[in-house]
């Protein structure tokens, strides 16, 4: 599978610190990608170099193949953590300047824009002045800003900070239709959860430099810890600690337990079974992405 | 449209469109027009009434040598003080001039009372005055042995008009313009740095707070992801630049039509009291002329300054100079965060050279030649201001021409200056900033 998204070895230096370290990562076309990081880790720095905002001092970053250059825009959909609007515009005129300036005629902008409101229910906001939105349909008006020109890339900078409910639920619906349509899309995010929950791929950064990258499910798999975690019924036995399994956790009903190394789940089993429990489940605890992201950032 | 013009068009429209620009544009020079009528109106409608008086004069002066004004009315009588006071409303005066007995005739200054219901005002006093000593003036030339014909030789009139050197000498070409000109041309000097004045701090100004308001509301983070921050800087410039030009060039029409219009709406109501009372109109438009507002010849000098150089240079003028303070603010307002007395701050240093320039105004209209008016009308901060100032008066082309192309290479310069600042100030955001870190972003790679 081709990459939509290619870096090789960015570096971007400011006047007294290296924001971007030689970072290389590919997207794949296709995928839905978590860009991680602590804040001040060198994600938005990162951004703005694939947006064209800025400049890398040293490396490449190619967009479908092609390094970036002043027609990358067109293809790329770029909603900022920190976003606005032009207060005073009105709905119509805005969204018609910004896809303009993303490099739409006005036909297909016009198009564009019309099959978006619709799509939100608010054909009719096209006159209304962006100050007399509420907060929630101005926050749809900046998605449509950002996707309208059917980017072949989305980047979306903590695009759930500062949303509603039933808004995040709404982009959440349109980014997989768009993905399922064939537009990548990168997130970028220090919240672990949100990205378990959509991404497939992540590249985790810190300090300037990748630090993991990978499918979540692989890095998951490679961070695991051998911990079981048991359902039963009746009483629990007191004597299965040993040096081979330790209950890190317990309650009435379930109990978390880690393999030590040399051992494996079907050992630990024997040992439950042997000791006579009645086990109504048992599951493998993969660690979070939260916990992986912590420990990484803390070696 | 290349997205330069996206930009350019987008900040010239949003500002045309709104009403504010349309009355600030329509009513600023109606509202001028208006002020200089009522102005001009009330000085010469002032003491204009005519007024009945009742001359009480113990010296008999006035009695051989009435007061002369037309529209002062007297009754010379030999009654009581006292007396008079009780009946002069009811004789149909509306005052008393009492002149007290004078010891000495020939004294420099007389002491005369009026008495009436009503304060007399300024120029009704002043009126009064005038007349007085001019019937003190012939009485006392009667009564020394001073020949009056000889008396009124002694009053010369001067009239100091600049020559030729020589007349193959071009640069001496534009100053064969009589005085009446030159005051035009003064007029017409601080017009057009008034002018310059406003526009570097309203349309500077508005360039600043759109900068800031960009930068506050986030918004510049997606526009500057599909262009350059210099493009947007610099469309901005263009495209609120076009507002202030587009204003300028509507002044430049309406302001004659609204002043031929207040022309003749004087004009026409001079000649309405002519039929009404000659005398009243007569006295006006002498008056008017002893002001300076001989309104024929002033028409007529006004053609012989070189328009053909003072509008064009002035638009060039106008826009360098816009550009210049422009780019500045705009700088500033990319620095600067939510907070004004920052910006206020940074306003301070690029307000001076402004002020200055419009505190020098008089003194490089008055002289052509000397260094400091030719080095404050070439120097870029203040020449926006000071070349047209000097333009009525016919400055050598080649200062013009030379000052002109300073400015342009400044506006490159102060245009790339403001770009470099602007690209970084966008995205710094909670940062105290001070001069020398601005200096320092000038200087950086990214």
């Amino acid at each position: 599978m081709s990459n939509i998204l290619s870096l090789r070895n960015v570096v971007k230096q400011y006047h007294n610190h290296r924001a971007v370290n030689g970072v290389s990562f590919d997207i794949p076309k296709g995928s839905i990608f978590g860009l991680l990081g602590p804040n001040g880790a060198g994600k938005t720095s990162l951004i703005r170099i694939i947006t064209t905002i800025t400049g890398a001092d040293e490396g490449e970053v190619l967009l479908d193949g092609e390094r970036i250059n002043a027609e990358s825009p067109k293809y790329i959909g770029y909603m900022p953590e920190e976003r606005g609007l032009y207060k005073k515009m009105k709905v119509g005129e805005q969204l018609m300047y910004l896809a303009q300036l993303r490099g739409m005629n006005k036909t297909e902008a016009k198009e564009a824009i019309g099959y978006w409101l619709t799509k939100f229910d608010n054909k009719d906001w096209w006159y209304k002045k962006i100050e007399e939105l509420s907060k929630g349909m101005q926050q749809k008006i900046q998605f449509i800003a950002t996707v309208m020109h059917k980017p072949k890339l989305l980047i979306l900078d903590e695009p759930f900070t500062g949303l509603d409910p039933i808004n995040t639920n709404l982009i959440k619906e349109e980014i997989h239709r768009m993905n399922q349509e064939g537009t990548s899309i990168v997130f970028s995010t220090h919240r672990m959860e949100q990205v378990e929950e959509i991404c497939k791929d992540i590249v985790l950064i810190n300090q300037g430099e990748k630090i993991l990258e990978g499918k979540v499910e692989d890095i998951k798999n490679q961070y695991k810890e051998n911990i079981f975690r048991l359902e039963f019924d009746g009483p629990f036995p007191g004597d299965l600690r040993s040096s081979d399994f330790t209950i890190i956790d317990d309650s009435e009903t379930d109990v978390t337990i880690k393999v030590s190394e040399g051992h494996n789940s079907n050992e630990l089993l024997q040992a439950l079974i042997n000791k006579g429990i009645r086990i109504k489940s048992f599951t493998e605890v993969l660690p979070t992405l939260n916990q992986i992201f912590i420990k990484q950032v803390e070696n | 449209m290349s997205k330069l013009g996206l930009i350019v068009r987008r900040e010239y429209w949003t500002r045309v469109k709104k009403p504010s620009f349309l009355l600030a544009t329509f009513l600023t020079p109606l509202a001028m027009g208006l002020i200089i009528f009522l102005s001009v109106y009330f000085s010469t409608q002032m003491g204009n009434t005519s007024q009945k008086i009742l001359v009480l004069d113990e010296n008999n002066i006035l009695n051989e040598y009435p007061l002369e004004s037309k529209l002062l009315s007297c009754d010379y009588k030999d009654v009581d003080l006292e007396v008079a006071k009780k009946s002069y409303i009811e004789d149909g005066y509306d005052l008393i001039l009492h002149i007290a007995p004078i010891t000495d005739i020939m004294s420099k200054n007389y002491d005369v009372n009026y008495y009436s219901k009503e304060k007399l005002g300024f120029a009704s006093i002043e009126k009064i005055e005038e007349s007085l000593e001019k019937s003190v003036k012939k009485y006392k030339l009667e009564k020394s042995s001073i020949d009056k014909i000889a008396y009124d030789k002694l009053n010369t009139k001067v009239a100091l008009e600049n020559g030729l050197i020589n007349s193959t000498d071009e640069d001496q070409q534009g100053d064969t313009t009589s005085t009446a000109a030159k005051g035009i041309g003064l007029a017409l000097s601080y017009t057009m740095g008034f002018m310059m004045y406003m526009v570097i701090f309203i349309f500077g100004g508005l360039v600043m707070r759109s900068v800031m308001e960009e930068k506050l509301n986030r918004i510049v983070e997606v526009i500057v992801s599909t262009v350059k921050p210099f493009t947007l800087m610099l469309g901005k410039l263009i495209g609120v630049g076009g507002v202030g030009l587009t204003q300028l060039l509507i002044w430049i029409i309406l302001v004659p039509l609204i002043g031929l219009a207040v022309i003749q709406f004087m004009g026409g109501d001079a000649s309405a009291m002519a039929e009404a009372n000659t005398a009243q109109s007569e006295e006006m438009m002498k008056e008017m002329a002893s002001k300076g507002l001989d309104i024929p010849n002033m028409i007529k000098e006004a053609a012989t300054l070189n328009w053909a150089l003072i509008i064009p240079a002035f638009i060039i003028f106008f826009l360098g100079g816009y550009f210049i303070y422009a780019s500045l603010f705009a700088a500033v307002g990319s620095a600067v965060g939510e907070d004004q007395a920052e910006a206020q701050q940074f306003m301070l240093p690029i307000s001076i050279p402004v002020i200055a320039a419009f505190i020098m105004i008089p003194a490089v209209t008055d002289n052509n030649d000397s260094l400091f008016v030719k080095f404050v009308s070439m120097f870029p901060l203040t020449s926006p201001i000071l070349m047209p100032a000097r333009l009525p008066s016919g400055p050598p082309i080649w200062e013009v021409i030379l000052s002109i192309v300073i400015l342009i290479a400044s506006v490159i310069f102060f245009v790339w200056m403001a770009g470099r600042i602007y690209r970084v100030g966008i995205f710094m955001h909670g940062k105290k900033i001070n001069a020398k870190e601005l200096f320092k972003w000038i200087r950086y790679n990214y």
